[in-house]
């Protein structure tokens, strides 16, 4: 499975288009990693912990979003994009979509 | 008086440590795109034509950094008198900075030199109950170029 963000692969053609594919994942906070962020709320710097949880939560939704690639037949999803919204106080959306297409 | 004291303790804290935060993280961002500087990126979408076809890849990067409490309460006082707020330019160009860092590194452990179509992404981070925690994520996203021969 080729995951890219442009709209064309080198190299090789588009045989089929299969239309859109998406994944997303809503995620709330941990306690233990909100008491740590409320300490670096006062000095500053990066909040490791919300970094990984979203790295995570995206790639749980790149995965959802191949799942379904692989299950309409397709080899290649493209012009992949994200998107995160903020649902209520402590969740937070992580979307993503593509078009799925079959590649040669 | 309490409370007053904490607060003034707690702007004392968040001055002294969130200056010589950014100042060390800024440092760190110079010397890594130093090293990472080999590593090209582009925001279009059309790729060079090549002999042989390279192999694509996604490759991504995120952080997410919080504020100091000093530079929250500026901010705050900003948004009265208006004008530009440098507390969070200053937040806000260290995450970009450092998330496309991120990216570049993961480009750079796959082997790739070159990253096309890169995108950003800004969200904001909030605690709730009116509470304001002024944290930033940024995720950075683009195609890479692996030269396979």
């Amino acid at each position: 499975m080729i995951i890219t963000n442009i709209e064309a692969l080198p190299g090789k053609t588009i045989v089929k288009h299969l239309g859109m594919v998406q994944g997303n994942t809503v995620r709330a906070k941990h306690i233990g990693r909100d008491l740590m962020a409320g300490f670096k709320n006062i000095f500053g710097g990066e909040l490791k912990g919300y970094t990984e949880l979203l790295q995570e939560a995206r790639e749980e939704s790149v995965a959802r979003m191949i799942e379904q690639a692989q299950a309409i037949g397709a080899n290649a999803v493209i012009n992949v994009r994200f998107s995160t919204s903020s649902i209520t106080a402590g969740a937070a959306e992580l979307f993503a979509y593509g078009t799925a297409v079959v590649i040669e | 008086m309490a409370n007053i004291i904490s607060f003034l303790v707690l702007l004392i804290l968040g001055y002294v440590f969130g200056q010589w935060a950014e100042r060390r993280h800024f440092k760190f961002i110079q010397h890594r795109e130093r090293l990472l500087k080999n590593i090209l990126c582009f925001n279009v979408k059309t790729l060079p034509s090549y002999d042989t076809a390279p192999d694509v890849e996604l490759v991504v990067g995120n952080v997410v950094i919080s504020i100091d409490y000093f530079k929250r309460i500026a901010a705050g006082l900003n948004n009265i008198f208006g004008g530009r707020v440098s507390s969070y330019e200053s937040l806000v160009e260290r995450a970009r900075r450092e998330a496309i860092l991120r990216m570049k590194l993961n480009a750079k452990e796959r082997g790739a030199s070159m990253i096309f179509n890169v995108k950003l992404e800004t969200a904001s981070i909030y605690k709730g109950n009116g509470q304001q925690v002024g944290s930033v994520e940024v995720y950075a996203y683009g195609t890479a170029l692996i030269d396979n021969h």
